[in-house]
């Protein structure tokens, strides 16, 4: 792990329409790293990573990843820079069979695994393979789209909430997976509710309010942090 | 003579080829319409103009250049796909993101300048094209007399349209193609030009009314209203296949075009409006249209 920032975020502003709705977002993870947001609905979680990958298009300040600054580059050129998407809502393609979704994204560099190998990761989309996308059940699809990027060779995968509304075995097997990425050395920064989900994958979090970065602080402090993040979370 | 519900056979059976012609048309202009609406969301009401551009393309050809038909079915469509990617590239583009209706107001407007430019410099009288020496003359069937000119018609639209499935449905490109009419953004964000895609699409459907206007060069006369004529009837055979849905273009395009031609022989008044009646009555029970996803 080398200490300058893998990516590295500086004074991020970004807007919906006429809306102001990132102030100055701060951030950068080192490599190997896997870092979690966390802050409440609507305190820019998502927004910031829309606006890192230029989903968001209205947006200024500093995006560096390898020195690389991302803040005028068309959204088809990022995922070449290195970063992969899943989102929220896990974006699987209906009109799409379950193999032509794992096998949409084009390749951006070498390293990524192969079909083969992610159908040994997630035997469930092998069988599956022909079905509609879209008739997957939930956790499935979320294998899915975490799966289609991991054929991308993307260095760095930002992922937004990959546990929401799954069961806690599915959850379980997408931690494993992630464990499994990091193992891999792939850089992560997740969007989480889920601190016991976030916990057993994060080495560093983040905390974010009305689109800014409030806190920041190592993996293993979060248990002592618990009472905090209560009452800034208001969970 | 022998009758098939009263009506002669030769007679019902030529309506029924007839049919089946206008329907190659309607099938092949409301493919290119359906696949630029489902990925730009354009109703491309210069699609008339763009067919009538690839006949007249064939006729000038041969006019001028004597570059006869054959070449033509690729020259032609090559010149539209570049005419549209221009278009897309020049102007449509700056309109995405805005309301639907300023994309139908723009190829609207085109519609009417090339066609007017056309009746300007060519007048409204239609040309005569002759068919290819290959395909002129006819056989007999035994039941009915079929020119072979246009028994091509119907073989070579069924390819286009076998052609253009297989190519959305069976291929990475199409798989792009169909995803990002779905999500265009994040196919984007997977690193997929989808700027270059659309404009792609567009000349692609822009294409498919050039070769119809080639093909179609020998059947109607070469006219620069022919377009407007027609365009009407395929908006109709879009709507009612499901705005968007590749398969209910083609289906509906068949469809329409045999259920005209056997209203002309069982009741002729109706036939021009039968089209209609069948949308109005589709809008009424399946609003999506017969092949369309429920939204």
């Amino acid at each position: 792990m080398s200490d300058a920032p893998l990516l590295d975020v500086r004074q991020l502003h970004a807007w919906y329409g006429e809306s102001h709705v990132l102030h100055g977002v701060d951030l950068d993870i080192r490599e190997g790293e896997t870092v979690t947001l966390l802050g409440r609905n609507g305190a820019g979680k998502t927004t910031t990573l829309r606006a890192i990958m230029g989903i968001l298009r209205r947006r200024e300040g500093v995006i560096r990843l390898r020195g690389q600054d991302l803040i005028g580059v068309p959204l088809h050129r990022t995922a070449k820079a290195g970063l992969g998407y899943v989102p929220e809502e896990r974006g699987i393609f209906a009109s799409l069979s379950v193999e032509e979704n794992l096998t949409l994204p084009p390749k951006v560099a070498e390293g990524g695994m192969s079909v083969d190998e992610i159908y040994r990761l997630f035997p469930n989309l092998h069988e599956r393979r022909t079905s509609q996308g879209t008739k997957l059940s939930g956790g499935e699809q979320q294998m899915l789209a975490i799966a289609r990027i991991l054929r991308t060779g993307v260095k760095v995968l930002l992922l937004d909430e990959p546990t929401e509304g799954l069961a806690p075995v599915i959850v379980q097997r997408i931690g494993e997976v992630l464990v499994e990425l990091k193992r891999q050395g792939m850089t992560i920064l997740l969007v989480e509710q889920n601190f016991r989900f976030a916990k057993k994958v994060a080495d560093r979090f983040y905390l974010m309010e009305d689109g800014r970065m409030v806190d920041s602080f190592p993996g293993h402090e979060l248990d002592a942090r618990m009472d905090q993040l209560h009452d800034v979370l208001g969970v | 003579m022998s009758t098939i519900f009263g009506v002669p056979a030769p007679a019902l059976f030529g309506q029924l080829l007839i049919g089946l012609i206008n329907g190659s048309f309607y099938a092949m202009l409301s493919l290119g319409l359906a696949v630029i609406f489902g990925l730009l969301r354009v109703i491309n009401f210069a699609h008339g103009a763009l067919y009538m551009l690839g006949a007249f393309t064939a006729y000038l050809l041969l006019t001028f250049t004597g570059i006869g038909y054959w070449p033509a079915l690729i020259v032609a469509p090559l010149l539209v796909g570049v005419v549209a990617v221009v278009i897309e590239r020049v102007m449509l583009s700056r309109l995405y993101g805005l309301d639907p209706l300023y994309g139908l107001l723009l190829t609207f407007g085109l519609a009417l300048i090339i066609e007017g430019a056309f009746r300007y410099w060519f007048g409204a009288a239609g040309k005569p094209y002759a068919p290819p020496p290959l395909l002129t003359g006819g056989v007999n069937l035994g039941f009915m007399f079929l020119p072979i000119y246009r028994g091509w018609v119907v073989v070579a639209s069924l390819a286009v349209c076998l052609g253009t499935w297989l190519l959305i449905e069976k291929t990475k490109l199409g798989s792009y193609l169909r995803a990002a009419t779905e999500n265009a953004t994040l196919v984007q964000a997977f690193g997929v030009n989808v700027p270059r895609l659309l404009t792609l699409t567009y000349g692609f459907g822009a294409a498919l009314a050039g070769l119809a206007g080639v093909l179609a060069a020998p059947v109607y006369q070469v006219s620069p209203l022919m377009g407007s004529n027609l365009i009407i009837i395929v908006f109709a055979v879009v709507v009612v296949g499901g705005m968007g849905s590749i398969l209910g273009a083609i289906v509906t395009g068949y469809l329409l075009g045999v259920l005209e031609g056997l209203t002309k022989v069982f009741y002729p008044q109706g036939s021009s409006i039968v089209i209609f009646v069948v949308m109005a009555v589709v809008l009424l029970v399946r609003p999506a249209g017969l092949f369309g996803r429920e939204a």
